[in-house]
């Protein structure tokens, strides 16, 4: 591919393929979500019947196409129905038996079957609705990074072209000079979505500054926050964006070289990025002379094995030199000395997906959405105690009343909201007081949250905080590289205090001690994961201080979850003596005659909860 | 924590050692490995071996001109790459408190003695590996142990042999 | 000529060359910033956190050790929160920590005892909590290690990987868990570590030192039916008085033999003297080959970390290597032969004991297979600069008031071409200047080779002797030698003659030498400043050329005939063997 019009014509022919069929006649398209969460949930056998059947009925109108993430998890498979002029139909929770009736009904028929639908199937959609873009999961939400995450066929470099793809390449390449390229991305007041929201051009800037004989790009795709999968779920459905705006970020810094440091924990997204990449060599779109321009860029996968620090950008870069995963002091920083000491540019995949369309649409488009200091849109990964999990993308500045109620369905079972917890186990908590604060960078970093890579756990009134703080402690101690001291030994003995005080152990000097270990460990240690590992222990702290105190005062846990600190009873007025309690106690620690109460022995009792579970008078308490 | 090293007898055939040599020379130029190629390497190799043992980080550590130390030092700081094989037949018993307090660790003991392996090792025809596991959340069923996707509870000792006896077949 | 930049320490104006940290610049300003993992070129990592400080220019605090100044940057080393996260550092370091520190071989030279001091750490057990277990690995003959007194600053291995070459150490598992092993937890003895002692010299703690020999020493002295000799290595009369207080690069001869003499053995001696004969025999191989074209380069063989190198990693340049046992074997052989047939006692009562700076040099002493006498070791204990000043301590002798000795007959004489052989280059000057009278009749015009001296990695020089054109090559540390030889196996460099010591420097910074801090190896170059000692000690000795050594003479005389004769070839000379690494 040499030139604009070169482009220009795929792309018209991609769409008129796309839509009309050569002989005449519309063309029906239907999709089925088939990133990681549509095939756990059995989105291949739900496409091949689909293909055998509209072959066997010989439909030539018919387009069937796998897609990325459709973002509603929960409700995968999904199978969607779009026709040229009519709104698109969503069906969740297909099966293969669901297909031959889809077929003759609504692809033969044309009237879709409304108890597959969205409407039909899920209870707080209206039955009215047919497609998931009218539902309130998705009304609020604004799809910009996600744009071509379940409409495209992910292996269809036709189909990414058809959607405008690799035309802010082309722009850039042929008609802007590298200055001018970062200039637009500075402009869009981008700010990296990985963690910290350092602003993307400016970062873009430092590395061109820099001479050297070689310089790079690396993508960090190696997601890593428990919860987070808005990077898995853009490479698997939006491959060539990443190819093409890395191909950006090359040319705008001096890079001929790039990296994508991919979680071998994502086959899926590893198989179709290399797929992405060995059609662009192909097709001239990544390799020498690009666009007839004289631009050479080049791209490799490197695999990551199972280690949360190479997140941090220095550690990914050591990991890709085939070390240890171990980060390295900043300054230097990567943009004067990074991948094999060369000046580097490295930005995580929800960042780069980011860059084609701000180049394509204009940095004012982009600039448009968000609030002030934090442009364009987020996507959060909602999970937790909420109605609707899955991947939302919404424009900066939404408050988190609008995502956990609006977009989330609110909390199951008429619970009360307690806190979000955002940015993994760097970030902290939002507490119900902050309910309707606008959530950008600044906002959360101010509360003593963060943005994190876009994790948003619900969390409520049965979450003990002191727990919460306690299990991304474990992790933290788990994933910790071991080279600092901070690090290595302060986050295990924050974690020996916070063990101490769920198990009913600590005192109030020991609140202090975890708050002074926190600071230090922020203060001192080597790297972001470090820096950041305190978080969730000073954001409770400084929010629940009142369970922590419960656990070491009064050796309660409030939220009836840490187990040391629990006693079960039982109701004698409940109890009709059944002896299931007894008999399923794993210790023997109920006695009692059948049918006349039983009696829970405290010093016997470890707590298990086997006896509640079974108990079916809801007789059996916990305090 | 800290990886379990196998003490099995290294049991590579000379086909995927040259598999593993053609991964190398796959990453090297004019004699010289790609050093930056090592993590791939050692994955490919735990993908042709299953595992990583000492003959085959030997063999990485030779043809890439790396130290051995290194390639040790980096199978042992990325979770993935593990120096014991599994078995056909993983088994996993629960040493949570309740099975704890119920005889589950008597469980595992029996499980080691029938198939004469230790916690965290496999068999020598590599159809059973045993490890100990945190509590599965299945207390009232103490003790508890699993192998594979199957759940096995209220376990005695003598229950074991039996058990076990539906794998070996 | 790099440019400067002005910043300010603790609100001092100190001016420093473009790219300093901010460690080297607090030092300009006279500011000490405390530090444990750093080791300047070597281990610059930043990871113990202890000398943090805070920099207008940077967020949160900086490690100075790694952090790099800029124009108008000010830095400020000693808030009280900078003070008191030190001390919490330390805390914790000292949480997953052996606290024995009474007992350890390193009480006192300990410097995170120091630190701890400095810092007022009071309570050892503020963090107290789960501690990892590892035991003690004393598989090797040379050292043990203490996993269990190790602070992770990886000095050790940084050492082992950039210095030698060698990386039989390194940082195993992650987390908490990570520690410093060999490959698959193989205990130290077991994989191929060339016993060079370098990490033990840069360990901050008690987790590496080398095995202590010293009781052996004690028997044997008691035991009436033993004959004790001592002989000391030439790098060791510049090492001793490190021990004692004296600056370094002092040479302290005479009171060493004092002190050893009082220790009760029955006799002190040079290695100096076996130095020497090993010029001759060396010499003369050399010269044999040259003429013959065989086997060149020759490498020498002196330095025993060298030797078990070339055995580990270059089995296919064993041929190249110099037969003659080093020094220290050769004083053994003949103690055991012509010493023991002279002074009419039995060779199996005789009892060498080597002073050595070297820990390579207690497994040279286990090499059993060209003993002099069939079934006798050619050294029986092989004493490291810092187990001889341990026991000179717990003997009460006053080092400072001590008279000054002399060395005993018949091994006493030394030249100053044996004095040079602790220093990197020194064997290849003690060889050329034999070598010069040897080819061309004459004594050399000036016998100070100032090509091969100094402490570069690797040094080469051509001589050419009335025609014959000599190119020689001279390494030290292990990273260099691999690097020369490497250069000599592609055929990209020729040599005649290549001089190789395994300790960066020669002996003078060998694995045996007294320990110095941290803060000392990074503000001095202690390789330059000891072997200057040596090079000094060399200039003023009455004798400075081996083939000029009258006790040599007079061996040759007596017992061996002439240099490289049939007996001299059975009792000074060895053979080597391939080592699998693996």
């Amino acid at each position: 591919m040499k030139s604009l019009n070169e482009l220009f014509a795929v792309r018209d022919e991609a769409r008129k393929k796309m839509t009309v069929r050569d002989g005449g006649g519309d063309v029906i398209r239907v999709v089925v979500g088939m990133a990681t969460c549509g095939i756990a949930a059995g989105a291949r056998p739900v496409f091949s019947a689909l293909s055998d059947e509209i072959s066997a009925r010989g439909l030539a109108n018919v387009d069937v196409a796998q897609t990325g993430c459709i973002g509603m998890c929960q409700y995968e498979p999904i199978l969607e129905v779009l026709e040229n002029g009519k709104e698109k139909v969503t069906y969740v929770q297909v099966t293969a038996d669901k297909v031959a009736k889809i077929v003759e009904q609504h692809l033969i028929g044309g009237k879709p079957v409304a108890e597959y639908t969205v409407g039909g199937v899920v209870d707080s959609v209206a039955d009215s609705v047919f497609s998931v873009n009218n539902t309130d999961f998705y009304k609020k939400q604004r799809r910009a990074t996600l744009r071509n995450c379940g409409v495209i066929n992910p292996e269809s470099i036709e189909e990414y072209i058809a959607a405008d793809g690799f035309g802010a390449l082309a722009k850039c390449l042929l008609e802007l000079d590298p200055n001018e390229v970062i200039g637009i991305i500075k402009d869009s007041g981008l700010r990296g979505r990985g963690g910290a929201g350092f602003p993307t051009g400016l970062k873009w800037s430092f590395t061109a500054q820099n001479y050297a004989d070689q310089k790079y790009v690396v993508c960090n795709a190696d997601e890593g926050d428990p919860g987070a999968f808005m990077d898995r779920s853009v490479l698997e459905g939006d491959p060539y964006c990443v190819v093409e705006a890395m191909t950006i970020c090359g040319y705008a810094t001096g890079a001929t070289e790039g990296y994508v440091y991919v979680r071998a924990e994502y086959p899926i997204a590893v198989a179709r990025l290399q797929k992405a990449i060995d059609k662009c060599l192909e097709l001239g779109l990544l390799g020498k002379n690009i666009f007839g321009s004289g631009f050479d860029f080049n791209l490799q996968i490197r695999l990551g094995a199972g280690a949360f620090v190479c997140g941090e950008e220095t550690a990914l870069m050591t990991s890709i030199e085939g070390n240890r995963g171990e980060p390295r002091p900043r300054p230097p920083y990567p943009a004067v000395k990074g991948l094999f000491g060369k000046p580097t540019t490295e930005n995580n995949v929800e960042t780069f997906a980011n860059i084609p369309q701000i180049i394509w649409r204009g940095a004012e488009w982009f600039a448009s959405m968000g609030t002030e200091k934090s442009k364009g849109t987020k996507v959060f990964a909602l999970g937790g105690k909420i109605n609707n999990t899955g991947l939302v993308e919404i424009p900066m500045g939404v408050t988190l009343r609008e995502v956990v109620e609006d977009i989330g369905g609110g909390i199951p079972n008429g619970k009360k909201f307690k806190a979000a917890q955002t940015g993994g186990p760097s970030g902290g908590c939002i507490p119900a007081s902050y309910f309707d604060i606008p959530m950008d960078y600044d906002n959360l970093v101010g509360i003593g949250a963060m943005m994190g890579s876009g994790g948003l756990i619900v969390m409520d009134e049965e979450t003990c905080m002191v727990d919460i703080a306690k299990f991304f402690l474990d992790f933290t101690v788990d994933e910790s590289c071991g080279k600092c001291t901070p690090c290595r030994i302060g986050t295990k003995r924050l974690y020996g205090l916070l063990e101490k005080i769920t198990e009913g152990n600590g005192t109030l000097d020991d609140l202090d001690k975890l708050e002074e270990l926190c600071r230090y460990i922020k203060d001192n240690s080597l790297c972001g994961l470090g820096q950041t590992a305190p978080n969730p222990v000073l954001s409770t702290l400084s929010r629940f201080r009142d369970e922590y105190e419960a656990h070491v005062i009064d050796k309660k846990c409030p939220a009836g979850v840490c187990k040391s600190l629990l006693s079960y009873e039982i109701i004698a007025d409940k109890c009709k003596g059944c002896t299931a309690c007894a008999r399923v106690c794993p210790v023997d620690a109920i006695s009692g005659t059948v049918k006349a109460p039983h009696f829970v022995h405290k010093d016997k009792c470890i707590k298990c909860g086997a006896c509640m579970t079974r108990c079916k008078f809801d007789a059996i308490i916990k305090k | 924590m800290k990886k379990k090293i196998s003490t099995l007898p290294f049991k590579g055939t000379p086909e995927q050692a040259e598999q593993l040599m053609a991964v190398i020379a796959g990453v090297s130029s004019g004699g010289h490995a790609d050093k930056s190629m090592l993590m791939h390497v050692m994955q490919q190799a735990q993908s042709i071996y299953g595992y990583l043992p000492y003959e085959v980080q030997v063999m990485i550590a030779q043809g890439m001109d790396v130290p051995l130390e290194k390639v040790y030092g980096v199978a042992t700081f990325y979770s993935q790459f593990a120096l014991a094989p599994k078995g056909e037949y993983n088994v996993s018993v629960c040493l949570g408190t309740a099975c704890y307090v119920k005889g589950s660790q008597n469980v595992l003991d029996k499980i080691c003695e029938n198939l004469g392996v230790e916690p965290g090792e496999c068999t020598e025809d590599g159809r059973f590996s045993v490890e100990a596991c945190r509590c599965i959340g299945a207390c009232g069923l103490a003790p508890v142990m699993m192998i594979n996707e199957d759940v096995y509870g209220k376990l005695v000792e003598g229950d074991v042999d039996g058990i076990l006896q539906k794998y070996k077949i | 000529m790099s440019n400067m930049v002005n910043v300010k320490v603790n609100g001092i104006p100190v001016s420093v060359p473009e790219g300093s940290t901010a460690l080297e610049a607090a030092r300009q300003a006279g500011v000490s910033v405390p530090t444990l993992c750093y080791l300047k070129e070597i281990n610059e990592i930043g990871a113990c956190r202890i000398c943090v400080v805070e920099a207008n220019d940077a967020r949160g605090f900086v490690a100075a050790c790694v952090y790099p100044v800029k124009e108008g940057t000010e830095i400020t080393t000693n808030s009280p929160r900078l003070i008191s996260a030190r001390k919490t550092t330390l805390e914790l370091i000292l949480s997953d920590h052996n606290r024995k520190c009474l007992t350890c071989v390193r009480s006192g030279s300990c410097e995170l005892q120091k630190l701890c001091k400095e810092y007022g750490v009071e309570d050892e057990d503020r963090f107290a909590g789960k501690m990892n277990k590892y035991g003690i690995d004393c598989s090797a003959v040379h050292m043990y290690r203490d996993n269990e007194k190790c602070i992770l600053c990886r000095r050790c291995s940084a050492a082992c990987e950039k210095l030698q070459s060698v990386a039989v150490i390194g940082a195993n598992d992650r987390g908490f868990d990570t520690h410093i092993a060999s490959p698959f937890e193989k205990p130290l003895g077991d994989v191929s570590c060339v016993s060079c002692g370098q990490c033990i010299t840069v360990c901050p703690t008690g987790a590496l030192s080398e095995r202590d020999d010293t009781q052996k020493v004690y028997d044997a002295i008691n035991d009436p039916e033993k004959h004790v000799i001592v002989q000391t290595a030439p790098a060791v009369r510049v090492g001793i008085g490190e021990e004692f207080g004296y600056p370094l690069g002092s040479i302290q001869t005479g009171k060493l033999i004092t002190a050893i003499r009082m220790l009760g053995v029955n006799k002190v001696f040079d290695t100096n003297f076996s130095a020497d004969l090993t010029i001759m025999e060396e010499a003369t191989e050399f010269l044999g080959r040259y003429t013959s074209k065989e086997n060149l380069p020759l490498i020498t063989s002196c330095s025993p970390g060298w030797i078990r190198y070339a055995e580990f990693y270059y089995p296919e340049l064993i041929p190249n290597l110099s037969t003659c046992k080093s020094p220290q074997g050769m004083f053994g052989s003949l103690a055991k032969t012509y010493y023991a047939e002279k002074m009419g006692i039995d060779p199996k009562d005789i009892f060498v004991v080597s002073v050595m700076p070297c820990t390579a040099k207690k497994f040279e002493a286990m090499r059993m297979e060209h003993t002099a006498v069939k079934g006798l070791p050619d050294i029986d204990v092989v004493l490291t600069v810092r187990e001889l000043a341990r026991m000179l301590k717990k003997s009460g002798v006053i080092f400072s008031d001590l008279p000054d000795g002399e060395y005993d007959t018949p091994f006493g004489l030394g030249s100053g071409a044996g004095t040079i052989f602790g220093a990197t280059g020194g064997v290849m000057e003690a060889a050329l200047r034999t070598a010069v009278r040897a080819v061309t009749g004459k004594e050399a015009e000036s016998i100070d080779f100032m090509d091969v001296r100094g402490t570069d990695g690797i040094k080469e020089a051509t001589y050419d002797l009335d025609g014959n054109v000599v190119r020689v090559a001279v390494a030290s540390g292990i990273a260099n030698a691999k690097k020369l030889l490497d250069a000599v196996k592609s055929g990209e460099k020729q040599y005649d003659f290549i001089e190789i010591m395994a300790c960066p420097g020669g002996c003078v910074n060998g694995g045996g030498q007294p320990i110095q801090p941290a803060n000392v190896r990074n503000t001095t170059d202690i390789r330059a400043t000891r072997a200057a000692g040596l090079y000094e000690d060399d200039k003023n000795l009455p004798v400075r050329l081996s083939h000029e050594n009258s006790d040599v003479k007079q061996v040759y005389a007596e017992y061996l005939g002439e240099p490289n004769s049939h007996k001299a070839h059975e009792i000074l000379h060895t053979g080597y063997v391939v080592r699998n690494r693996f």
